[in-house]
This record gives C-alpha cells, sequence and structure tokens, in this order.
C-alpha cells in the first residue's frame, strides 16, 4: 500500500490524523496535511483506508 | 411557481422543508424529510420563500454534492436558496468570508485561518477545557436544584472555550462571556445582537493590538502576526474573530444541552458512558451523538454554477441546491438502524460538520470539548436526570438554524 496526498486540495480539518496518527500528520505552520508513513503496515491499512474515505476534501489517494 | 420556474407540473404534491419533528421523537429528524429520503436520495422541494431547489438527502449523494466543484457557496447569486429572510436580505451586503467563497479565494481565506486548528494545538487547549467545565460544574452543584443546564454549562463553556482559542485575558472573561452569549443567541433581538457585536469588536480590536507587541501561542497573536506582515488588516482580522466566536458557538452549546438530553433518555447507553475509561471510546461516542442530532439542521446551502446531471436528475445553472444533513446522517445505507443510538458504532463518516472544502474548520476543537463535557458531567454527577418530563422540554422549531431546547431543566 502507497499512500498518496494533494497537499493543494487539502483543507486542513484534521480528519486523517483522527483515524491514522501513526501515518497521517499536519504541517505546524498552516494544518496541511504530512505523510509519516508512506508505506504503512499491514496492520494499519483499514484505518488509512478509512483516513481517505473520511478526508472531506478527497485529497488522499491510496495505490493498492 | 410557474411550471417552466420549476418544471414542476401544478399539482404535483411537494415536500415542504421541512417538516416538523415528531413529538414522540423528539431527537429523530422530522418524519415527512426521512419519507421523502426513502424515495430518492435528491428531490425538488418547497422552501419559505416558495422557491423549489434541489433537496439532498442521501449520505453518498451529500458527499457528492457538497465536494463538486460545480456548486458553488456564493451567496449573491439569484436563485440561492437562503435559509430565511434575515439571510436573503443581508446576503449583497455580505463580505467575502470563509462561509461564501469559492475555488481559489476559499483556499486563501481558509488557509488564514487554519493553524491554530491543528491537532496539536487543539490538543494543548484540552487541559484548560477540562478546567473550564469542572469549574462549571462545581458552581452548578454548589447552587439550587432543579438548576438550567443551559445556563449552567452549554452556554458559557463554549464562550469560555473561545476565550482560551482567542487568548482573550482570564481577567476578562465575564465580559466576554456576557457579550458572546448576546452576539450569538438568536433568540436574541437583532438590536440586542448588533450592540454586543460592537462591543465585542472594539475589545478585539485592542487586544489584537496588544497581541502585536507582545505575542503569545494563541489565535490572536496569529492574526496580529499576519497585519504585521501585511497579510491581514484590522478590521479584517476583527472580522475572522468574530467569525470563530458565531460559527463556534450556538453549535457547541446544543450539542451539550441535546446531548445531555438524548443520553437521559437512553439510561443504558448512558451507563455504558459513565463506565468507559477509554479516550477512544468516549471519542467515538462524541462521533455517533453528533451523528444522531445533527445540530445544523437547516442543511448545507449552495447554488449550482453549471448544468449537470446528478443522481438521475437534470441540474441547471442557478438551481439552489440543499444538503439536508440530518437525512444524510440517518441513511440507512450509510448507518444500518439510524434509529438506534449506539455509541459504539463507528460513525466517523457522518456529515454533521459538512463535507468537501468548507467542512467545519472547528471540529477538531468541538470534538475536544464534547469529549471533554460527556466524558466529565454524568460522571461527576451520576443521578442527573431531567427535572420536568419529556414533553415538557422546548425543543427549537424545524425552521431555526442549529436544532436545539431552549431551557434543560436538571436535578440530582
Ligand atoms: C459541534 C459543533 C459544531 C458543528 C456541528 C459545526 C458544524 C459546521 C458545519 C456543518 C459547517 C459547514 C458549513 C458549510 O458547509 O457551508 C461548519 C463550518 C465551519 N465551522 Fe463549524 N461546527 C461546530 C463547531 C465549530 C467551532 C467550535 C468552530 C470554531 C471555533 C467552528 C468554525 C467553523 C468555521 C470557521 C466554518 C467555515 C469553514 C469553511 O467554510 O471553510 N465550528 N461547521
Ligand atoms: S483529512 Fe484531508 S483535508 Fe483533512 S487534513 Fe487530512 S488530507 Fe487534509
Amino acid at each position: 500500500m502507497k499512500v498518496v496526498v494533494d497537499e493543494e486540495k487539502c483543507v486542513a480539518a484534521g480528519q486523517c490524523v483522527n483515524a491514522a496518527m501513526d501515518v497521517f500528520d499536519q504541517r505546524d505552520e498552516d494544518g496541511i496535511v504530512v505523510v509519516l508513513d508512506e508505506h504503512p503496515p499491514a496492520e494499519l491499512a483499514d484505518d488509512v483506508r478509512n483516513a481517505a474515505a473520511i478526508c472531506p476534501a478527497l485529497a488522499i489517494r491510496i495505490e493498492e | 411557481m410557474a411550471e417552466a420556474e420549476t418544471g414542476l407540473a401544478p399539482d404535483e404534491q411537494v415536500y415542504f422543508y421541512q417538516d416538523d419533528r415528531d413529538a414522540e421523537c423528539p431527537f429523530a429528524p422530522p418524519p415527512g424529510l426521512r419519507a421523502l429520503h426513502d424515495k430518492a436520495p435528491v428531490s425538488r422541494a418547497r422552501i419559505w420563500d416558495g422557491s423549489t431547489p434541489w433537496l439532498v438527502t442521501g449520505h453518498a449523494a451529500q458527499r457528492a454534492i457538497l465536494s463538486d466543484p460545480r456548486v458553488s457557496s456564493n451567496d449573491k447569486q439569484a436563485g440561492f436558496p437562503y435559509p430565511n429572510h434575515v439571510m436573503a436580505e443581508g446576503a449583497p451586503h455580505h463580505p467575502l468570508t470563509i462561509f461564501n467563497a469559492d475555488g481559489a479565494d476559499h483556499t486563501r481565506i481558509r488557509r488564514m485561518m487554519t493553524r491554530p486548528f491543528t491537532r496539536p494545538r487543539m490538543e494543548a487547549l484540552r487541559p484548560q477545557i477540562q478546567q473550564f467545565t469542572d469549574e462549571l460544574i462545581d458552581q452548578m452543584l454548589a447552587g439550587p436544584k432543579p438548576a438550567d443546564l443551559v445556563t449552567a454549562v452549554s452556554l458559557p463553556l463554549p464562550s469560555l472555550m473561545i476565550c482560551a482559542l482567542l487568548g482573550v485575558p482570564y481577567a476578562d472573561h465575564d465580559f466576554f462571556q456576557e457579550h458572546a452569549q448576546w452576539a450569538t443567541r438568536s433568540d436574541k433581538t437583532v438590536e440586542q445582537q448588533n450592540a454586543a457585536n460592537a462591543a465585542l469588536g472594539g475589545y478585539l480590536a485592542n487586544l489584537l493590538q496588544k497581541k502585536m507587541e507582545e505575542p503569545a501561542e494563541d489565535v490572536l497573536s496569529d492574526f496580529a502576526a499576519r497585519i504585521k506582515d501585511g497579510d491581514l488588516n484590522l478590521p479584517e482580522a476583527v472580522m475572522l474573530s468574530m467569525i470563530l466566536l458565531i460559527a463556534g458557538h450556538e453549535t457547541s452549546s446544543s450539542m451539550i444541552t441535546l446531548g445531555t438530553a438524548l443520553l437521559l433518555d437512553n439510561p443504558g447507553q448512558l451507563a455504558n458512558l459513565r463506565e468507559i475509561d477509554d479516550t477512544k471510546a468516549v471519542a467515538n461516542a462524541v462521533e455517533e451523538i453528533l451523528r444522531y442530532l445533527t445540530v445544523p439542521q437547516l442543511g448545507q446551502r449552495r447554488i449550482a454554477a453549471e448544468d449537470f446531471e446528478f443522481e438521475g436528475v437534470e441540474i441547471k445553472a442557478g438551481d439552489g441546491i440543499i444538503a439536508a444533513l440530518p437525512a444524510g446522517n440517518w441513511d440507512p445505507e450509510a448507518f444500518p438502524d439510524p434509529e438506534k443510538l449506539d455509541l459504539t458504532r463507528k460513525a466517523s463518516h457522518h456529515v454533521a460538520f459538512g463535507w468537501g472544502i468548507h467542512q467545519c474548520l472547528g471540529q477538531q476543537l468541538a470534538r475536544i470539548e464534547l469529549q471533554v463535557v460527556y466524558g466529565t458531567l454524568y460522571r461527576r454527577v451520576p443521578t442527573l436526570r431531567l427535572a420536568v418530563d419529556r414533553d415538557e422540554l422546548d425543543f427549537r422549531p424545524a425552521d431555526a438554524l442549529a436544532f436545539g431546547i431552549s431551557e434543560l431543566p436538571v436535578t440530582w
């Protein structure tokens, strides 16, 4: 699994961090998404898929 | 309204958005709205001014429409489905704000406001919110029984929380709280609201100037730094601060009042919540209560910027669109047995904070506040109960912007 984010689309809602803290964070200066782990381990796969599903700006893409 | 304008045959029955809630199930979305959703995820509905915008009731359809760039939030366009006449008359004078901006304008404004709302900065406010909550409960317990939970906790807590967010000094909390309540309560007159707004605006302008000299870790210091950098001027910074105050007040306040009434009505669920010692489980309960109650009951208002086909209907440029969030949050396809309050349900895909680029900016703060209140109040006051019958509660009418109860008499 590979996680790709689009910083331009991100509206800094923080939903992804709620869903998968070990994979997503927000930049200090403006809250824009930061990927902590581009290739998350299998046990986090469900959380990461959930993060992509609840990102309101459709800024997270997952390549399986 | 003529057939040509609405595309409806004159005798066709059109649902009036929205009908009253059922007195037997006062927490559920109105029965007519739910019945409409059972027929189709998108349909025409009539609103207060006689116009018939598209009403989007399905959960998936709401997420699709609210994240569609062909749909605009610009409330100055003819055909915009205003929630009431005050908004309709005010819209031509509305400045460009985070609420009514689209595309690049919205991104520019929103990014000016996101820095203070990142999760770590929100988490840093948790101890303060806990302290405010404990103090308000102490005061309630020391006072007479029964007490009104609205004046004891639901109204003061959101204003204190905004104080913490903005960086209002402790000594000014009473002034700020009092005026914030006048400015944000929809049961006050327009004159009362304007006077309170003016007092707060003057106060915030002063405080912003102080923060330019002595910055701290708070939102006003952040805006003050942007004034210094030339990104904002003082009146703009005052307006942004007021927007945060107004946007976050009535919604969070209602969630405390209604959430408590709902839990007292579901004693089994309340007992479970009281026992939970895991912050994750409390956080999950908050999501389910947000879903169940969907306080922004009048829905998100939009206007089509171009013609397009959507869920089998032809939407034309200039058509009004309303995403009726309470219906989406009770869509059985997204939430099986939606009428069942289940604090362990996976509910984080709810639309109580909206969806798309305008999704609530203050959601992390609102979540922390509700986690603290729901995690504290019922534990500290385990015998908390209504001091009147449920049917005596004064639920806000269907056309109020935020769902709520004006007074919640409780005893213990
Ligand atoms: C439980 C409490 C809350 C609920 C249910 C709620 C709900 C919402 C909803 C539905 C929207 C979307 C508006 C749209 O689509 O046009 C929104 C936007 C917004 N909310 Fe909240 N809100 C809450 C608390 C707060 C708090 C505490 C703050 C700030 C301190 C806040 C600030 C905002 C702002 C600034 C926007 C505009 C975002 C934009 O247009 O980009 N809200 N809120
Ligand atoms: S959920 Fe989406 S919009 Fe929100 S911070 Fe994460 S990537 Fe950005």
